[in-house]
């Protein structure tokens, strides 16, 4: 691959990208300096911070998605996107599945295994 | 440490399977040790005779070439063929011996119990891992590429790779017959039963690395199959004109993909507790086995269903084909085939009711089960008006689908009966269940997996399989499991737990000994087949059907010569609806010469397969006895081989259109040549692979 | 973005890579995808796990105890700046930069890379040192099974990138390199958005 002079239009869409990365990094650090600074720094209530962290976090990796992985709504190419649903569908169903029945079991049975 | 401990680590002489015999002879240790030792003689036997067999007929560089390092697409599935019928041949063996242990197991019998837990941990690990799961995949890679119209896999050298993953897997399996014990924890290897504490010998470790090379090798396929099915379907052949087949090979392959995950949870950590002294499902310091449990069917689950979802799919097939019908309700086939796909994940905790959930969950788990029922009856009923009016021809692949249809409802409704909670408490773990999923995987992987052998081995090798036989292997395989599995519905109802190897209750006496007999008579099945084959190859020539289209049939795969050509398709047709090659019959227009012909791309060999495997085997291995240089040794030489195909550039070679052409012209005036037939003579020695078309008057 | 004909999921080269590898380039692309999807499910599993065994200190040390944020965060940036640095290699390689431009975001990332891995072995060290170890209790055993799988991959990532680099040593920026980097690049975002659990689960969970 050899240096290539850039035409205008990939000029212009070379500095969109680079500016699409540079916002999926500023996001980024954002969802990830949040949680951190607020479990280091401060004295929350336990259940409030949990909440933060996971909405944060959920948030944080549809960032990578779209920004990192190209992973868009756009129509012509769905099947990324179908792929990616479906496994959270099953992560969702095993991952829930095995809380549910774990904990439940605890409940019943060896109380001593709650956090 | 001396210098053979650290060569051989704990692979001893005691590994041998007469030791214990030399060492303590007893009546019984005698009798045991004599049977392991023909076990493993066997075993030395067999790989004695192929490699002599091989050196005589000088066959070493067409085996290298034209097999082990080829990656066509139909040369990978014929050799995981080879492997299921071999670990069949081993499994049907063993369940002969656990029926005739417990035929006299009144009070004793003549095996150990240590022997009877090995035997029941190979034939289900065999069973499931290495004789059903190679069988499908192997079904699937042979026909799903002719099926949609391509000419290979996506990744025809990650084949390669599966392919030799599960042949180590198997060699492990058959090397622990001769530097023995296997583990006798079941197919399910539940801890902590298998933690180190209990069981710190060899068998556990072989196990866990057979059933791990087997996971690695059935996601590579999954993977390799969906993609493929989505990316390389032939122009026009929408999904929803694929045939059933291909669909049920896709939704296989996306339970592999997901439903393999979970197990390599499970091995990798009890492999973990038990060699970096983890506690994860220990009895002590916090360890949960009920993890164990729930990761394990978690996998185990979605499992049973890849095991059956293929040979649905060759079912559907078979019975469109042998009617003479197009599939009746195409569409419900595939919703069903989906939902049960889906479904499939939602269910996992019916195979542990009785671990103390509470009654709510188990509840949901229960109907969810129950729910599953619904997709599988629409498909019966599917079956049924495939051939409601149909001109039924009752050939040997027939024979299997309706023993399928019949035996399979009732395997259902014991399954439905076990989805309840409540009467699972009463049966679990008993022979009822035993009876259930036995009623489950022979009428249906096993039956689905011989049909398939039936209905496409003339497409694979170009000539018909012997049907007299055919039909007697077929009967005495439905006569064998009925005697073999009802008497253990009684069994279980009577109380009789699963994996005993005696009991004291005489009343079970004379259930046992009829499900002996089955066994026997499931052994002459076995018996009936292998002679099937040897006798059609002998009289090859008088069944040759090389125009490829021996059983009118109505996909693609028979649009083909019989053996295919390596490329599949000389051009890659255009589809225009489903049941494509009989909508070609209909119009007048099959066989067509293509107006011009073009180069074809075509994999190069590798040998990667081959590197693979053969590290993976020696890594298992080596991880079994503890021999750390060589763990080392095979993890190097493994990455290597990853890295060094990186730097290979020549992965393709070019056959040229003049050789195609060449080819194709051979066939179609050999297809020219040959007289169609009808229907009725199918069977017969004119069937020489051309139907009459259905416009000159063969009633469809 | 949005304007760009996409190929296949994630990252594409565009069409001025367009030849007669698009079509491998396309199934190879998305079958990386379908396995990451499947690893994302043992992931899934280990956390499920990880989860459950919270409470199975056996008197031992808590996850209070045991987890520090302190090198999780640094570890995190880390990693964070290593996708960032990716991506503009991506770049580099998409609008044809030239060979040193690459090749430098790609040395880059792989110093990220390492530094992590180096971070993360060195907390376990003193993890041990502290005497956690999984040998310990059943709650450390499932720390010490999600967390450094996660390193594993991040080692073999980096060993597939200096394989990578050795490549276009020899051949240059070819359409087989081109296909590898496609690929290693959706697996360095993947392994940063498996640590995103980690750090929030297992970490800022834990410790809070
Ligand atoms: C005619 C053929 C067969 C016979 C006679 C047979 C017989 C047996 C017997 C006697 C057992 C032990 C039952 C016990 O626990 O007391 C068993 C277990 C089992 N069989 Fe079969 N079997 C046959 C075919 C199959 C097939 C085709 C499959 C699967 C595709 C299969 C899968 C299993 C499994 C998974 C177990 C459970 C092993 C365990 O307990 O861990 N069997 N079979
Ligand atoms: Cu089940």
């Amino acid at each position: 691959m050899s240096y290539r002079q850039l035409s205008q239009e990939e000029r212009q869409e070379l500095g969109r990208e680079q500016r699409s990365y540079l916002w999926g990094l500023g996001l980024s650090l954002l969802l990830t300096l949040l949680p951190f600074g607020l479990a280091a720094f401060t004295d929350m209530a336990h259940l409030t911070l949990w909440w933060i962290i996971g909405a944060c976090a959920l948030v944080q990796i549809v960032v990578h998605l779209r920004f990192f992985l190209h992973i868009t709504l756009a129509r012509n190419k769905r099947e990324d996107l179908q792929l990616i649903l479906f496994t959270v569908l099953i992560l969702t169903l095993l991952c829930g599945g095995t809380l549910w029945i774990l904990f439940d079991l605890y409940q019943r049975m060896m109380p001593n295994m709650m956090p | 440490m001396t210098v053979t401990e650290i060569l051989f680590g704990r692979l001893g002489w005691d590994a041998l399977p007469f030791w214990h015999m030399l060492q303590n002879p007893t009546f019984k240790s005698v009798i045991n040790d004599l049977i392991a030792s023909g076990a493993g003689l066997m075993v030395v036997l067999g790989a004695l005779v192929v490699v002599a067999g091989v050196s005589w007929l000088g066959k070493w560089g067409y085996l290298w070439r034209e097999w082990l390092t080829s990656p066509d697409h139909k040369r990978i599935g014929i050799m995981f063929i080879v492997i299921a019928l071999v670990m069949l041949a081993r499994a049907i063996v063993e369940a002969v011996f656990m029926r005739a242990q417990q035929a006299v197991g009144l009070n004793g019998g003549f095996l150990t119990a240590e022997h009877f837990g090995q035997l029941f941990t190979t034939h289900g690990t065999i069973m499931v891992f290495f004789m059903g799961m190679p069988f499908l995949t192997g079904v699937i890679n042979y026909v799903m590429p002719l099926q949609i119209g391509a000419r290979d896999l996506s990744f025809p050298v990650l084949n390669l790779v599966s392919l030799g993953l599960t042949a180590a897997g198997a060699a492990l399996v058959m090397v622990s017959l001769v530097l023995e014990p296997f583990s006798t924890g079941g197919w399910t290897g539940y801890a902590p039963f298998t933690e180190l504490s209990y069981n710190p010998g060899a068998g556990v470790d072989y196990w866990i690395w057979a059933v791990s090379l087997s996971t690695f090798s059935s996601t590579l396929s999954g993977i390799n199959f969906a993609v493929t099915i989505y990316k390389k379907r032939a122009p026009g052949m929408t999904l929803f004109r694929m045939p059933l087949f291909t669909w049920t090979a896709l939704c296989t392959a996306i339970l592999m993909i997901f439903g393999m995950p979970p197990l390599t949870v499970a091995t990798g950590l009890l492999a973990l507790d038990r060699y970096l002294d983890f506690h994860m499902f220990t009895t002590d310091l916090g360890g949960n086995m009920m993890n164990y449990v729930n990761l394990f069917w978690a996998f185990g689950h979605p499992e049973v269903y890849i095991l059956i979802l293929p040979a649905f799919g060759v079912f559907s097939e078979v019975f469109a084909t042998f009617s003479g019908k197009r599939l009746y309700g195409y569409t419900v086939l595939v919703m069903a085939t989906i939902c049960i796909a889906v479904l499939s994940f939602t269910v996992w905790l019916h195979h542990f009711f009785t671990m103390g959930q509470s009654a709510n969950v188990n509840a949901a788990f229960g109907i969810a089960t129950m729910l599953i029922g619904i997709p599988t009856g629409v498909k019966v009923y599917d079956w049924m008006l495939t051939m409601y009016r149909g001109r039924v021809r009752m050939s040997v692949p027939m024979i299997y689908a309706v023993g399928f249809i019949l035996l399979f409802v009732l395997g259902g409704m014991s399954g439905v009966i076990l989805a309840t909670p409540s009467v699972d408490y009463q049966v679990h773990n008993s022979l009822f269940l035993v009876a259930h999923f036995h009623n489950m995987l022979i009428p249906g992987v096993l039956f689905g997996m011989l049909a398939a052998v039936n209905y496409w081995f003339p497409k694979a090798f170009g000539f018909r399989l012997e049907e007299r036989w055919g039909r007697r292997a077929a009967w005495l395989w439905i006569l064998g499991f009925m005697l073999a599995f009802f008497p253990l519905y009684v069994l279980g109802m009577m109380g009789m737990p699963r994996r005993s190897v005696s009991f004291t209750n005489p009343a079970y006496l004379p259930w046992t000994v009829i499900a002996g007999i089955g066994a026997l008579v499931a052994l002459a099945a076995l018996a009936c087949l292998l002679l099937q084959l040897w006798v059609s190859v002998r009289d090859r020539d008088h069944n040759r059907v090389f125009a490829g289209d021996p059983w009118d049939g109505r996909s693609l795969e028979w649009a083909t010569s019989a053996p295919p050509p390596e490329y599949n398709f000389p051009v890659i047709p255009e589809i225009y609806g489903r049941d494509a090659f009989m909508l070609e019959k209909d119009g007048g227009t099959p066989f067509q010469a293509p107006t011009q012909y073009q180069d074809i791309v075509m994999p190069a060999n590798s040998a990667m397969g081959v590197i693979i495997g053969a590290a993976g085997f020696a890594a298992a291995f080596a991880l079994t006895w503890y021999m750390w240089w060589l763990v080392v040794l095979s993890a190097v030489v493994m990455i290597g081989a990853a890295i060094a195909r990186g730097f290979v550039r020549t992965t393709h070679y070019v056959i040229s259109a003049d050789e195609v052409r060449r080819t194709h012209e051979y066939w179609l005036r050999e297809v020219e040549a040959t007289t169609p037939i009808r229907r009725s003579q199918e069977q017969s020695g004119a069937n020489r692979g051309r139907a009459v078309p259905p416009v000159e008057g063969a009633v469809q | 973005m949005s304007r760009t004909i996409t190929r296949h999921p994630g990252l594409n080269l565009g069409p001025a890579h367009d030849d007669d590898a698009t079509d491998v380039r396309e199934e190879l692309v998305f079958g990386f995808w379908v396995f990451m999807m499947s690893d994302l499910i043992i992931f899934g599993m280990l956390f499920a796990t990880y989860v459950t065994m919270l409470g199975a200190t056996a008197g031992g040390p808590t996850p209070h105890d045991v987890l520090d944020i302190r090198p999780a965060f640094t570890e995190t940036m880390l990693l964070l700046a290593s996708s960032f640095t990716f991506g503009m290699a991506s770049l580099a390689l998409k609008y044809r930069q030239g060979r040193r431009h690459l090749v430098g975001w790609l040395l880059v990332t792989l110093v990220l890379g390492l530094a992590f891995v180096g971070h993360e072995l060195h907390e376990f060290v003193s993890m041990f040192h502290a005497g956690y170890v999984p040998s310990r209790s059943g709650y450390l055993s499932s720390f010490f099974s999600l967390v450094p799988l996660h390193g594993l991959h991040v080692t073999f990532a980096s060993l597939w990138l200096i394989a990578i680099l050795f490549q276009i040593a020899v051949y240059g920026i070819d359409s087989q390199v081109k296909n590898g980097l496609l690929r290693l690049a959706i697996l360095w975002h993947f392994l940063d958005i498996v640590w995103i659990g980690i750090f929030s689960l297992v970490y800022l969970g834990g410790a809070a």
